[in-house]
């Protein structure tokens, strides 16, 4: 076997690689999970707590290790799903600019193709995340919001088993550049 | 400059993107409204997902009538025996609930009051939700083309669900009742305490403004109270569930809602509201203000002619409103008065064929009788005192009222 077709698992950021995806696949994933997350907790009330369109995001950042592709990536998703909610657009698409821009930034400086970095940098992003939007949501839109800990700790865990899963179903979509 | 900004290029962006992003909720929060690039930015997103979501819940209904309706039958032959039975007793009750439905109209028309009827309502289907804990929406099938609007109410057998909140073309968005944003005027069905039905962040459904100093009780229904110009009075929002004290004046009160707003499939949008007066019907239907006057002191024979004789036949004709004559000259008009119909009991009816009274329940008493009793209660309903009838003050016992009968 040679080098160039080890597995990369080691976190130069020279060596790290950088994928690209089709555009098919960058425009239906995230629709198809803003479909999902709008559906789903129609059917399944508790699918409320997952989010979807955010791991699609880190997924999408991570994978193409861009800080402004992957800024541009969270925020287009962000303003479309505030798009179906309520409220004012902008609330989730900062927080998930800022996730997007952390993910594709760690992206590369760290390899996490394996399974247990993905769950660990899935819940600490999930965490980030929840933290940018209560911020924002707060400070700027004056919703009354209550942080809950235990309740953000097992939702960010929930995201990252899903997480973990999701992202190795999408690993089959990955262009090498 | 060209180095500089290359060097920290990525950081650049992201500040400009958030900085814009941040200038735009800024001029959302501060408008009421949706700007024009919200808006369109709103409806790329629901047509973008609408689609799928309406063709996902077409292929899951179709699926589940073709089940429910074809194949899955076992039983529907008991179930049919039960529904008719269940029919027959509906029956009963329904002639039951006509009757205190007539006798209420009458009393609203007696005062005046006005009513708002749900005039017309439209089905939909929901489709889709928000996708978010925070904000509590859901998308139904219907949408500008359909005739829904801002702000109309939606129902559903059950209860109060929510009002429209953003119209597409082809759906719509429903704020739901527990929504921390929502806000529904709402009453206590027994102790008539008016409040505000909220959601909380946590999506649950709360009455606030009710002082501490009231006493309401787990298990008492909360109505609509039509305050908020959306909702119609009288619909069910829910039932109370837990009530303390709060921090401040007022009272903690959860409402578990009547409708299950995790499970909604189909809704109903009021698309119409009517507000109007009760009226009515003039063919023969007894005044309330009438049967009261008829069980009023009796008069004494007027002389055949005279200047009462001129005097107008109608009690309504002659300028004073007809409610006002009973309550304002009768001092037992505020005690509890059983009034049955004037030809089931008839006591004084011979000495006041040859007033105007007597002409003003000519037609009544032409009319076939009522089946059941009307009985008008004052506000000391609860403690009758029956006491003999007697005279206003300023008034002879025995001396006609100056313009006519009453």
């Amino acid at each position: 076997m040679g080098l160039s077709n080890m597995p990369i698992t080691y976190t130069s950021g020279e060596q790290v690689e950088v994928f690209r995806f089709s555009i098919p696949v960058t425009v239906l994933v995230p629709v198809t999970a803003l479909f999902l997350q709008a559906w789903l907790p129609r059917q399944f009330p508790f699918f409320a707590m997952f989010d979807l369109p955010l791991l699609v995001t880190i997924f999408f950042s991570i994978s193409r290790r861009n800080p402004i592709s992957g800024l541009l990536t969270g925020s287009a998703i962000g303003i479309f799903q505030d798009a179906l909610t309520g409220l004012p657009i902008g609330v989730y698409g900062i927080a998930k600019t800022a996730v997007g821009y952390l993910a594709s930034s760690l992206g590369v400086k760290l390899d996490v193709e394996n399974a247990g970095a993905r769950l660990l940098v899935t819940l600490v992003f999930y965490v980030v995340h929840e933290i940018v939007y209560f911020m924002v949501a707060r400070g700027l839109v004056a919703l009354s919001l209550q942080w809950s800990w235990p309740h953000e700790l097992w939702a960010a865990l929930a995201n990252a088993t899903v997480g973990v899963i999701l992202f190795f179903a999408l690993d089959r979509f990955k262009q090498r550049t | 400059m060209e180095s500089v900004f290359g060097r920290y290029k990525n950081l650049i962006v992201l500040v400009g993107v958030l900085f814009a992003q941040v200038l735009g909720l800024a001029v959302q929060v501060k408008r009421t409204t949706d700007t024009e690039s919200s808006r369109l930015i709103r409806i790329w997103a629901v047509s973008a997902v609408t689609p799928f979501e309406k063709a996902l819940v077409w292929v899951q209904t179709g699926t589940g009538n073709l089940w429910h309706n074809y194949f899955y039958l076992r039983g529907v032959r008991a179930e049919n025996r039960e529904l008719k039975q269940q029919i027959e007793q509906l029956r009963l009750a329904q002639i039951r609930l006509n009757e205190d439905a007539q006798q209420a109209r009458r009393l609203q028309a007696l005062f005046g009051f006005k009513e708002q009827f749900i005039s017309k309502t439209m089905p939909a289907q929901v489709i889709g939700s928000g996708g978010s804990e925070q904000s509590r929406v859901i998308f139904i099938d219907k949408g500008e083309s359909d005739g829904v609007r801002p702000d109309m109410a939606v129902i559903t057998v059950q209860g109060i669900v929510g009002k429209v909140l953003k119209v597409f073309r082809a759906s719509s968005q429903v704020l739901l009742i527990d929504d921390q944003s929502s806000g529904v005027g709402a009453i206590l069905e027994k102790s008539r305490l008016q409040g505000i039905v909220r959601g909380t962040p946590a999506g649950e459904v709360v009455l606030e403004k009710i002082m501490t100093d009231e006493a309401v009780q787990a298990g008492e229904e909360v109505r609509t109270s039509g305050g908020d110009r959306i909702f119609p009075k009288g619909l069910p929002v829910g039932v109370v569930s837990r009530v303390s004290n709060g921090a401040d004046l007022f009272l903690n009160i959860h409402v578990r809602p009547s409708a299950n707003l995790n499970k909604l499939e189909e809704v109903l949008v009021v698309t119409k509201v009517e507000e109007k007066e009760s009226v009515l019907s003039e063919n023969g239907q007894v005044r309330a203000v009438d049967v009261l006057a008829q069980r009023l002191p009796s008069v004494p024979d007027k002389p055949p002619n005279g200047s009462e004789a001129a005097a107008p036949p109608n009690p309504g004709s002659s300028g004073v409103p007809a409610a006002a004559k009973p309550a304002a000259q009768k001092p037992n008009v505020g005690a509890p008065v059983q009034v049955t119909n004037p030809i089931a009991s008839q006591p004084a009816a011979p000495a006041r064929k040859s007033g105007g009274q007597a002409a003003g329940l000519k037609s009544a008493t032409e009319q076939p009788p009522a089946p059941a009793p009307i009985t008008v209660s004052g506000p000391d309903a609860t403690a009758p005192k029956p006491k003999p009838p007697s005279p206003p003050p300023d008034t002879p016992p025995s001396a006609p009222a100056p313009d006519g009968p009453q």
